[in-house]
């Protein structure tokens, strides 16, 4: 065991060094010029401290109709908590019945989904989808925005990988013999031993939707926008108001953090998982 | 699990009715079908429906709410002429490679150094995460301000080195590096945390048998690590292809404004923004249509050039 591979030499420092740095400097620039004035954020050097202005350019952000920024905040979080829930409840059910249901027809479906996980849907259909939501009479609203991404495949690939290791097949059968039925099985056996993943699908759906930007922008006016399109609405009326439009981008940003700070050893070992089995 | 030998006697199977032994039959042969429905439903609503209505409406000169006239291939004909739509191609082509050569680059020395005996392993895979949590809105936003001319961050460093203010947005190879360091802050480190997973799948004996044959720490990382990282970075590869070739929110965001020009002269107007632009800025939906199929058909060809492409080099080793 004399291999000095693993052992930490200076490049391994420099190099985690210099990418913790990279990694953390735009979010805490954002978060500087949030509380900073117009006037320190054209200087250069910019400014690295923080300043006392974060409650002047909150009121001037909130103040700022055509962003309608506290509307987009709620929208977007009406919209990911539902797409959230719907994906993990959907991928749950699914990945139940690929994982530990024999049943004709099952790997040509789950074969389907994976073929489709490699088909753009959103630049694909977005003509025709539009015309649904104008026929629907729903553009302009929450729906048109939420219907859409209420599955997503990869959603269900992963809830598959996950039950087939997470829950053993002999429980499922002690509960048939039992006499429970399918759903009974799925609602006292699988979703116990599935909540870790469960957690980890939610927290990656929620982040995703929060994100979304290029469907709302096409569907959605600008008086009832989501975060996202609110802050293209400030960056193109007062993209030169540079401490408005940060003090935006990190509000919008905030949830994810604490999202991340709560969980996201989580997220890391789920993705880890997740990506050995890919 | 304990094998159960005898079957648990409140459950005598002769005491069931005829209509409890259908429900029993549905329990397992209808029940399974019930559970995959939802997701076939709605995707068939929202996936599949409007991409076979998109190929019908490719077929039509299509205008929002007005009138259609079926012109068969006639789109397509004038897009493989359509010097903008190909400006795009190139665009999105461009900074696809731009953003993701060195992307893979950078994550596997970061894997691979996050692979060593380190202290407080779990902040420095959260800290590598970071920028993952973050928006592309947000991320877009900060960066265009560092971009900015007079008053960004770089044009600022590179004065230290003599170089005059560039304005980022004004050329193709500017806008393109400025558009691809955006995506690599983002995605570096999350291909780094996945490269590491399947890195530490690695059988470390691999690794000793390698030292006692006197392999340097280089040689071991090029001639054991990257093969046998290969199947992770054809994923690694396959997902960035996807998202590369879909590249929207960071060049409307650099841009500014909902135009969806990518710049004055198209500089980087990627496939995407030229598809929302033929359909909500020109009203052209069946140009706008026809233009989404050919995305898709590049998707599939890059997909398919990367999988050889990242197969050959692996196997070149």
């Amino acid at each position: 065991m004399n291999n000095r591979l693993w052992d930490v030499g200076l490049l391994t420092k420099v190099v985690l060094g210099f990418a913790l740095l990279l990694s953390a400097f735009p979010i805490y620039y954002m978060f500087i010029m949030a509380t900073r004035t117009n006037d320190d954020a054209v200087e250069t050097p910019p400014p690295l401290l923080p300043g006392g202005h974060l409650g002047e350019n909150v009121r001037r952000l909130l103040a700022t109709e055509d962003a309608n920024f506290v509307t987009g905040l709620a929208n977007s979080a009406i919209v990911a908590v539902t797409v959230t829930v719907s994906v993990v409840l959907i991928s749950t059910l699914a990945g139940f019945a690929f994982a530990k249901l024999r049943f004709p027809g099952s790997k040509v479906l789950l074969g389907l989904i994976l073929v489709t996980m490699m088909v753009p849907l959103q630049q694909m259909g977005m003509v025709p989808l539009y015309e649904m939501m104008v026929k629907l009479e729903w553009t302009g609203q929450l729906k048109a925005v939420i219907l859409p991404f209420l599955v997503n495949g990869f959603g269900v690939f992963m809830m598959t990988q996950y039950t087939s290791q997470a829950v053993p097949d002999e429980l499922v059968e002690a509960a048939r013999v039992d006499g429970a039925t399918t759903l009974g099985i799925y609602a006292r056996v699988v979703l116990p031993a599935l909540r870790p993943g469960m957690a980890v699908l939610a927290l990656l759906v929620f982040m995703q939707t929060w994100n979304e930007f290029m469907w709302p922008l096409i569907v959605l006016n600008p008086d009832n926008p989501v975060v996202q399109t609110s802050i293209a609405a400030l960056n193109s009326a007062h993209g030169t108001d540079y401490v408005m439009l940060f003090t935006g981008t990190a509000a919008s940003v905030l949830p994810l953090f604490v999202v991340f700070v709560l969980f996201g050893r989580q997220i890391v070992g789920g993705l880890m998982e997740g990506a050995v089995k890919a | 699990m304990t094998i159960q030998l005898a079957p648990p006697p409140r459950k005598a199977p002769g005491r069931r009715t005829a209509p409890s032994r259908r429900m029993a039959r549905f329990d397992l042969k209808g029940v399974p079908y019930l559970l995959v429905s939802p997701y076939y439903l709605l995707f068939a609503i929202f996936g599949v429906f409007p991409l076979g209505y998109t190929l019908w409406v490719s077929l039509h000169d299509w205008e929002l709410a007005g009138d259609t006239e079926f012109t068969g291939l006639a789109n397509y004909g004038e897009l493989i002429t359509d010097e903008s739509f190909w400006n795009a191609v190139v665009n999105t082509l461009g900074m696809f490679v731009v953003a993701t050569v060195p992307q893979i680059v950078l994550a596997l020395l970061l894997a691979n150094a996050l692979n060593k005996r380190l202290r407080g392993r779990l902040l420095l895979r959260l800290g590598v995460l970071l920028p993952l949590v973050t928006s592309v809105v947000a991320v877009a936003v900060v960066f265009s301000q560092l971009y900015s001319r007079d008053y960004g961050l770089f044009n600022w460093i590179l004065s230290w080195f003599g170089v005059d203010p560039i304005t980022w947005q004004n050329e193709k190879w500017s806008s393109w590096i400025a558009i691809s360091t955006m995506i690599d802050w983002r995605w570096t480190g999350y291909n780094a945390i996945i490269l590491l997973a399947a890195m530490q799948t690695i059988p470390r004996d691999l690794y000793e048998a390698a030292a006692i044959d006197g392999a340097s720490a280089r040689t071991q990382f090029w001639r054991i690590t990257v093969p046998m990282l290969r199947p992770t970075i054809v994923f690694v590869v396959f997902i960035s292809t996807i998202g590369g070739l879909t590249l929207f929110a960071e060049p409307v965001m650099f841009e500014g404004n909902p135009m969806m020009t990518g710049g004055t002269t198209g500089q980087y107007q990627t496939v995407a923004m030229f598809i929302v632009k033929s359909a909500f800025r020109d009203f052209e939906m069946g140009y706008a249509a026809a233009a989404a199929w050919l995305l898709f058909v590049l998707i599939l060809l890059g997909t398919m050039i990367n999988y050889w492409f990242t197969r050959r080099i692996g196997g070149a080793k």
